[in-house]
């Protein structure tokens, strides 16, 4: 039986004292596209907190498998190096390291070798193109003084630089306008691509789908996994948002 | 630390380096001076003292032996002594952190000449050793930064470089030679009349006892194409203690000088009471920038002043790491009109560190303006206090004055203060202050860490990050010693 990539089962989390996610199943196979929705506040972030692995999120109860490997409680640093990336809806200004050294130092520490300048510097100037990120930002501060549209760029060259096995996307169209929406999903067509990568794509809204290839859809709610689906539960929820589900339990 | 590669000697002065490794200068001789351990220091050490009773130490005598060792001329010895008399005559500050620890019986005797105090490498401490093999500082030097008494050869470099501004008029000496050649004049003209033994109780000890340091001058419009660094002046007695740095920039010229180095200065006669004179005459612009680490058993208290003219820019870049306990306030006076100070400032103290710094400006004409950039860190209980203080005379109308403090507390041991001062005379003056204090996030550490790097890494990055006010205004390569420094910091093993 070929093992899935990721496997959330009976997944518990608290914050602090109060338990938010109440005990998630979940699998996501190599190469899938899964989008993970619900309404605000109902614990998809944590979901995605929790599987990228902060320790602000405990795990009180059930476990998360990657790759057949038991990955409930090991650090986040070790989880991006077995090919795990979270790109975050308020990603941090970080001053004093560039865009592009910063990803360089990310690859390095993902592979453990040094990575050749030239090659690495085309490959990320065709990225930002591709992006509709002007060069110039490369050499810049990390974050620091972009826009919240440049910002969720960023996160994508990351993703398109890193290629990790199993990208989760956290509210990644979320303020962003109508171009940029587009702009960030054609990157993440170029990850399923090239990189054929899995994806778990966190989002309320469906903006960032409509020309995206989704296997499988999840609708939470209340913290637990309230519904499963193919592509077509997006169109459904578009229509008529979560109440009908609600109604339906 | 800054070397000329062995094949290109012309290119003194360029800093032109492998990454990340040092280079032995193979073709210069390491010229050791190293004697046993006079006992008699440590009898001396054996008996109670006030620390305050610290007059007994320093003799009229033993000045003029420094005197007589130096080939002063007439007066500077009178000089000295005067500063003597005003040093036994003023009081230790009451105002700041607590300088009990301050040996001065091992100074005096230290400062003496022919004194047979020089430490041996043996007893230098573990940690000071450890954090030279570190920090990669080339076996040459490390003696000498040690205060072990080896002189440290770097004449080759110093005097390519000597030759290369040469060219451009510019006269860079040995403030000791300084006196004696066809500068003397000049420098009795302006030695110590910037900051005065009067100012206070260390600065008259300088002008007792100092040695070593920089004369600079540079002509009329002249562009000093290549910073000027003060490292290579290692190897004189005093090892950079008792340095005085005086540099004139005469009208529309321009130079970078730099000094100091993040590699530990270590001496067990434990004070560094330097001083340095900057005038910037009309329209000329200077850049004085520092890093320093003194070791953690040392007192720096330093003396640095700027007076500036119509037009002139004086712009301070500092990096103040090490040393126990620390008063420092580069002034600026801001004498004639449009005249600028800029100061770009960081500090980081760790456990056992008590580090007062800051800035001082005052505006003595119109349309001059001030800025202030500060950033310190505290880490390990140790103690970060900034000191502004910013004054503005009635007649300094068009004042522009801003002072911004940034403090990044990394454990709630650590302390934070800081305080500012205001006097401003005249209606017509724009003036701002803002302070603000944090710690590192959570959510920082968990960015970086996602992306592969160790919490260890990720929060020296982080603090590299908040350093970076100061790292981006050096030369490449000490900011890259000094994210080295801050990193190692981090860990907690700096000697």
């Amino acid at each position: 039986m070929s093992h899935k990539l990721l496997t959330v089962k009976d997944l518990h989390v608290n914050v602090g004292e109060k338990e938010i996610l109440h005990g998630i199943n979940l699998q996501v196979g190599k190469g899938e596209t899964h989008v993970l929705m619900g309404p605000n506040g109902t614990g998809k972030s944590t979901l995605g907190y929790a599987i990228a692995g902060n320790p602000r999120y405990e795990v009180t109860e059930g476990s998360i498998l990657f790759n057949g490997e038991d990955i409930t409680y090991m650090p986040v640093n070790e989880r991006a190096k077995k090919g795990i990336f979270l790109s975050f809806q308020n990603p941090l200004e970080v001053p004093g390291v560039t865009l592009s050294a910063f990803i360089r130092s990310a690859l390095e520490y993902k592979t453990g070798e040094r990575i050749r300048l030239f090659t690495y510097k085309k490959k990320l100037l065709e990225m930002m193109e591709l992006l509709n990120m002007d060069e110039s930002y490369a050499e810049r501060d990390l974050n620091v003084g972009f826009s919240g549209g440049e910002k969720k760029k960023a996160e994508i060259l990351q993703l398109l630089m890193l290629e990790p096995s199993l990208a989760i996307l956290d509210e990644t169209d979320s303020g962003l306008d109508v171009d940029a929406v587009r702009t960030v999903s054609r990157g993440i067509q170029i990850y399923q691509e090239r990189c054929k990568g899995s994806l778990l794509i966190i989002t309320h809204s469906t903006k960032i789908l409509e020309s995206l290839h989704v296997d499988v859809t999840h609708v939470m709610e209340n913290g637990i996994v309230v519904k499963e689906g193919d592509a077509s539960l997006v169109d459904v929820i578009n229509e008529n948002g979560f109440t009908e589900l609600r109604d339906e339990k | 630390m800054r070397r000329e590669n062995e094949t290109s000697e012309k290119k003194s002065g360029r800093k032109a380096r492998k990454s990340g490794k040092r280079e032995e200068i193979t073709n210069m001789e390491e010229k050791t001076y190293v004697d046993d351990i006079d006992r008699s220091v440590y009898d001396i050490k054996d008996e109670e003292h006030d620390a305050f009773r610290i007059e007994e130490g320093l003799t009229p005598e033993i000045v003029d032996q420094i005197s007589k060792e130096k080939h002063d001329p007439e007066w500077m010895r009178e000089f000295r002594q005067q500063s003597l008399k005003i040093y036994q005559e003023l009081k230790v500050p009451d105002w700041g952190p607590s300088i009990k620890g301050l040996d001065m019986d091992h100074i005096a005797t230290y400062v003496r000449p022919h004194s047979d105090m020089k430490n041996n490498w043996k007893n230098v401490p573990k940690d000071i050793k450890e954090t030279f093999e570190r920090l990669g500082i080339p076996q040459a030097e490390r003696k000498s930064l040690a205060g072990v008494g080896a002189q440290y050869d770097s004449e080759l470099v110093y005097h390519n470089v000597k030759d290369e501004v040469a060219a451009q008029g510019v006269v860079y000496l040995d403030m000791e030679s300084a006196l004696q050649g066809e500068y003397a004049d000049m420098v009795h003209e302006y030695f110590m009349k910037l900051i005065t033994p009067r100012d206070h109780k260390f600065a008259a000890l300088h002008g007792a006892v100092w040695s070593g340091g920089s004369f600079v001058y540079v002509p009329k419009g002249v562009d000093v194409s290549i910073p000027l660094q003060s490292y290579f002046r290692l190897n004189a007695k005093g090892a950079g203690q008792f340095e005085h740095t005086l540099i004139i920039v005469d009208e529309g010229a321009n130079l970078h000088f730099i000094e100091g180095c993040s590699a530990p200065k270590y001496n067990v006669a434990n004070l560094h009471a330097g001083c340095v004179e900057l005038f910037v005459k009309k329209n000329a612009k200077l850049r004085y920038s520092t890093i320093e680490n003194w070791s953690k058993n040392m007192y720096n208290l330093n003396s640095k002043r700027a007076l500036v003219e119509e037009g002139g820019t004086i712009e301070w870049v500092s990096g103040s790491f090490g040393s126990h306990v620390s008063y420092l306030y580069p002034m600026s006076i801001l004498k004639g009109r449009g005249a600028k100070m800029e100061f770009t400032g960081v500090t980081f103290a760790a456990a056992g560190q008590n580090l007062d710094t800051g800035a001082k400006v005052v505006h003595a004409a119109p349309d001059t303006s001030s800025y202030m950039n500060t950033r310190s860190i505290s880490k390990g209980g140790g103690i970060s206090t900034f000191r502004s203080s910013v004054v503005v005379q009635k007649n300094a109308t068009g004042t522009k004055s801003a002072v911004s403090c940034q403090s990044l507390m990394l454990d709630s041991e650590s302390r934070s203060d800081t305080i500012p001062a205001m006097d401003v005379r005249t209606k017509e003056a724009s003036i701002g202050h803002e302070a603000k204090i944090g710690s590192i996030s959570d959510d920082a550490v968990f960015y970086l860490m996602s992306r592969g790097l160790t919490e260890e890494e990720a929060r020296a990055l982080i603090v590299s990050g908040f350093a970076d006010n100061v790292s981006k205004e050096l030369p490449m390569e000490y900011a890259v010693e000094m994210n080295n420094l801050i990193r190692l910091e981090m860990k907690g093993s700096i000697g």
